[in-house]
């Protein structure tokens, strides 16, 4: 059965097909994306080339965001690495399921280690125990996010290079971020660490190198953990 | 730095925050004084970045409809995501509410 290269096949598809109905939401993210970077700082080469390089919506808009705003190259990256440490917990779930695949898979299928993939994999990792399955199953999901990052990407910047500014498309980047922020508030001490991450980020937003998102976004989590302690 | 540089910076670091337990840690489960913080990572932060973006104009906290009609359309934005999914529908509203604003005002 794991030599059988029907099982492989047979598994990516039904990765890829898991993920299919998702898109949908992933598409105006790609155009987003790429329409304000071909009008921004970061340009249509770079910004197409972020997509393939960093492959992470929230921090790849959040990047474009900083460097606009002229923030310092360390803070930009310390932001956007903070924004992508919940892949760890993605990574640390995953890793029981990983330790049975080949070196060459462990080391290059985390590459493709995004929310959605991670959702749809670790549902089917329930159900289905065999590595050859699991390993294919999360290829086609991962690949398939990956396939319509690029392409509605791409689509965005050969759109955004035609739209002028006066349409203020670039309100559609904080846009994308309240649609990612309204489902993470889950509970009280989410919506505390929102609110605080908020309120200090606007107080700070004078702060040098670009420093008020991150001081925001570390007051709202330190916010969030007391607030959780106190309820217990 | 250069913007390329930091792109790739960011690259480079995510590709190892995804690999992490499964390529380098290893198979182990993660602490909880690690596990706590993380959670409030996705509100902390994307609240983070919508405030300032919407609330500030110029540097300046205002929120009228005719000095930041950024601010009303994305509080319109934010109930109409707090009732619907659809990615579409809220942009949509976002932009067709500042639009709107820009006009009147």
């Amino acid at each position: 059965m794991p030599h059988d290269p029907s099982v492989r096949r047979t598994a990516f598809i039904e990765g890829a097909r898991a993920f299919a109905p998702l898109i949908i939401a992933v598409i105006p993210f790609g155009l987003v994306f790429g329409i304000v970077a071909a009008g921004s700082d970061v340009g249509p080469w770079l910004g197409g080339a972020a997509s393939v390089i960093i492959f992470a919506g929230a921090a790849q808009l959040a990047t474009l965001q900083l460097i606009d705003a002229g923030a310092a190259g360390a803070v930009v990256i310390a932001t956007a690495l903070v924004i992508n440490a919940r892949h760890l917990m993605y990574s640390a779930a995953l890793a029981p399921a990983f330790r049975e695949f080949p070196r060459a898979a462990r080391v290059a299928l985390p590459y493709l280690l995004t929310d959605q993939a991670f959702a749809i994999s670790i549902v089917q990792f329930d159900r289905v125990e065999e590595p050859v399955y699991r390993r294919w199953y999360f290829t086609g999901a991962g690949l398939g996010l990956w396939v319509t990052w690029q392409i509605s990407t791409v689509t965005g910047i050969v759109v955004g290079a035609q739209v002028p500014a006066s349409w203020s498309l670039d309100f559609a980047i904080p846009l994308m971020f309240v649609i990612l922020l309204v489902p993470t508030v889950k509970g009280r001490p989410e919506l505390i660490a929102a609110a605080v991450g908020a309120g200090i980020a606007v107080a700070a937003a004078d702060a040098p190198y670009g420093l008020g998102l991150m001081i925001g976004a570390v007051s709202g989590i330190v916010a969030g953990v007391v607030a959780l302690r106190a309820m217990r | 730095m250069s913007d390329f540089g930091v792109v790739f910076a960011i690259g480079i670091g995510t590709y190892l925050i995804r690999l992490s337990f499964i390529g380098i840690v290893g198979d182990r489960t993660m602490p909880d004084w690690a596990l706590v913080p993380l959670r409030f990572v996705a509100p902390a932060v994307l609240a983070a970045l919508v405030a300032p973006a919407v609330l500030l104009h110029e540097g300046v906290l205002t929120v009228g409809p005719a000095t930041n009609p950024r601010a009303i359309a994305a509080l319109v934005a934010l109930l109409i995501a707090w009732k619907t999914k659809n990615v579409g529908v809220v942009i949509a509203a976002g932009m067709v509410t500042v639009w709107a604003l820009q006009a009147i005002f």
